[in-house]
């Protein structure tokens, strides 16, 4: 999977109250999660994201509450991948099992800037910034996560477990 | 090569004799939790799965505290939804409100007896860490997670590396759990223990209430850790001797050790009696500051509660503290029992009379304020010491109000202060 778009930009420790708040948590429906996603930390994101744009963040990505609205209401919002120095851990099993793609690459993470255009094959891991002119590549993906995401998703994975038994 | 405790539990939920870190298993849960923002999307999935059933009807816990009573249309069928799902599915643990079961999902799980020393438990809430302090391993989860588990009763993790926190000696007078945990985060920051274990051990750790250790291992989450976990002692058996006698007297739980030589990634030590009066300024719970250095701050509102600090203890706590004291003019103060065991204790002990003599508000138990849902949200500009466990930029309601986190007694002296304050500036406090 290649994808092509522009970067919006955050700092580190980006929790899930200011991904998607809590006040906003009594529907699940990601269309209503999609208009309030980011607004207490960048009240412009909803009404400027496009399809198909890129999300990079610093370090502990996605830490806090165990929501899954958060990675569904990012996934809702067009994003089709977020890069960050690393995520925290529930955040990143969220993002697995709701299909988010995410790579962890420091470098990239820290060197890329707002409104950048990128390119990066999730399949090779290989981040290029366009508008820098310059490439990353980012830490392989886990073995853990090919073999579910090889299953068809956790759902699909545990689906053939139960028809299995 | 040795085992922490939390590997020794997941391996033998694995079947395995050995795990080392980095090894990916598949465990067999004891216990499956969800409250009613995370339970009605994995109800929706499990539909999908095709499952008809839960895997064990009386070993998922389904709780209704986060916006309950509900506080407005969507709630009330967030809430519906899942009350269907558990009539369906015939759910024991599953509790309507005002019930002497009921409360906030990781203040009841362990008072009720349903978690146990070695059970291994997932929640589709980030704080279900909780209850490592019962020598469990617990962690918080998302919704898809939580479908998948409550379909088959396993699920996958990766073994976590640890971080040994080695305790020694006793608290001061007035310091509890939870500045041990917030100075703990303020050591090692709110990534310091990223996808790892926590084990607290030393000869600290017999001096160190269920409740604190309950506080401590709640908070593991706010260092990015996996769980927290306690070993077992004289504490922890009386304690569940208390919770569930019966499955106490048949032996049903497990104790393990961590061998001499496990792995650590890293050993932390702390001298209890070192650990000051600790609060956590906005916006980050590592942002941690000596309490009695920011008596300069004015406050609002103070909020007593939630799962990190609305236990017996701590409602006694605060009775205490708020016993011939009174609220300071221009502060609200809500005091919200934990479960409605507590309320009823607070009841029948007469610390609701004290709290209401004081000038509080009291609230029927909720998770309600701490994160922003109601009974107590704060206008911008607004300032509220709280017992809860996260501070985050638009925790508590409007992105420009504040939340400095504290325990039982800062928050109670702060109450009456009408400033950040510990119980040493307000006189006449309790003798700790």
């Amino acid at each position: 999977m290649k994808v092509k778009g522009l970067v919006h930009k955050y700092a580190d420790n980006v929790d899930t109250d200011v991904i998607i708040p809590a006040r906003y948590l009594n529907s699940a429906d990601p269309e209503h999660l999609r208009q309030h996603c980011m607004e207490d930390i960048d009240s412009g994101f909803a009404s400027r994201v496009s399809e198909g744009d890129i999300m990079v963040a610093g370090k502990n990505f996605g830490c806090g509450s165990s929501r899954e609205h958060a990675p569904v209401a990012i996934k809702a919002s067009g994003i089709a991948l977020v890069i960050a120095e690393d995520f925290a851990r529930i955040f990143y099993r969220n993002s697995i099992n709701v299909g988010l793609p995410i790579l962890e690459c420091p470098e990239a993470a820290r060197a890329v800037q707002a409104g950048d255009e990128l390119e990066v094959d999730f399949d090779t891991g290989v981040i290029t910034d366009l508008t820098l002119g310059q490439t990353w590549q980012a830490r392989p993906f886990p073995e853990f996560i090919k073999n579910i995401i090889d299953a068809g998703g956790l759902l699909d994975y545990t689906r053939k477990k139960l028809s299995n038994e | 090569m040795g085992m922490t405790i939390t590997q020794k539990i997941l391996a033998q939920h694995a079947g395995l004799q050995e795990v080392r870190s980095g090894d990916l298993i598949e465990a067999g849960l004891d216990w499956c939790l969800g409250n009613e923002v995370t339970t009605p999307p994995a109800i929706k999935i499990f539909r999908q799965l095709g499952a008809e059933s839960v895997f064990d009807k009386d070993r998922v816990c389904l709780v209704q505290d986060h916006f309950t009573p509900n506080k407005d249309i969507k709630s009330a069928e967030l809430c519906k939804t899942m009350r269907c799902f558990a009539h369906e599915q015939a759910i024991s643990h599953f509790y309507e409100l005002g019930r002497k079961e009921m409360g906030i999902e990781h203040v009841i799980l362990p008072d009720n007896g349903i978690v146990f020393p070695g059970d291994a438990v997932i929640g589709a809430d980030s704080h279900t860490c909780t209850y490592g302090a019962l020598g469990a391993f617990a962690t918080g989860v998302g919704s898809t997670d939580l479908a998948c588990a409550m379909a088959s009763g396993s699920t996958w993790f990766k073994i976590p590396e640890a971080i040994k926190v080695v305790l020694h000696g006793e608290f001061g007078k007035y310091v509890t759990g939870k500045d041990l945990i917030l100075h703990l985060i303020g050591m090692i920051g709110v990534d310091g223990a990223l996808y790892k274990s926590l084990e607290f051990t030393g000869d600290g750790v017999k001096n160190i209430s269920m409740t604190g250790r309950l506080t401590i291992c709640n908070m593991a989450i706010e260092c990015g850790a996996k769980n927290g976990i306690f070993p077992v002692d004289d504490i922890t058996l009386e304690y569940i001797s208390k919770t569930n006698p019966e499955r106490y007297a048949a032996g049903d739980y497990k104790v393990y050790q961590a061998d001499d030589d496990a792995e650590y990634e890293k050993v932390i030590e702390i001298d209890l009696a070192e650990v000051p009066l600790t609060v956590a300024l906005p916006h980050l719970p590592s942002n941690t500051k000596r309490a009695d250095e920011c008596s300069d701050i004015k406050i609002d509102q103070v909020v007593i509660g939630s799962c990190t600090n609305g236990r017996l203890e701590d409602i006694r706590t605060a009775a205490d503290m708020f016993r011939g004291h009174r609220v300071a003019d221009n502060v609200r103060c809500i005091v919200i029992p934990g479960s409605q065991r507590v309320y009823r204790e607070a009841l029948d002990n007469g610390w609701l009379a004290i709290f209401d003599d004081a000038g509080c508000v009291i609230s029927t138990p909720t998770c309600g304020p701490c994160l922003g849902g109601h009974m107590g949200v704060l206008a911008k500009g607004e300032r509220c010491v709280s017992t809860t466990n996260r501070n985050f930029v638009g925790r508590m309601g409007d992105t420009g109000s504040e939340v400095i986190l504290s325990g039982v007694p800062v928050a109670c002296a702060s109450a009456i202060a009408g400033h950040v304050a510990t119980p040493d500036m307000i006189g006449g406090a309790y003798e700790g």
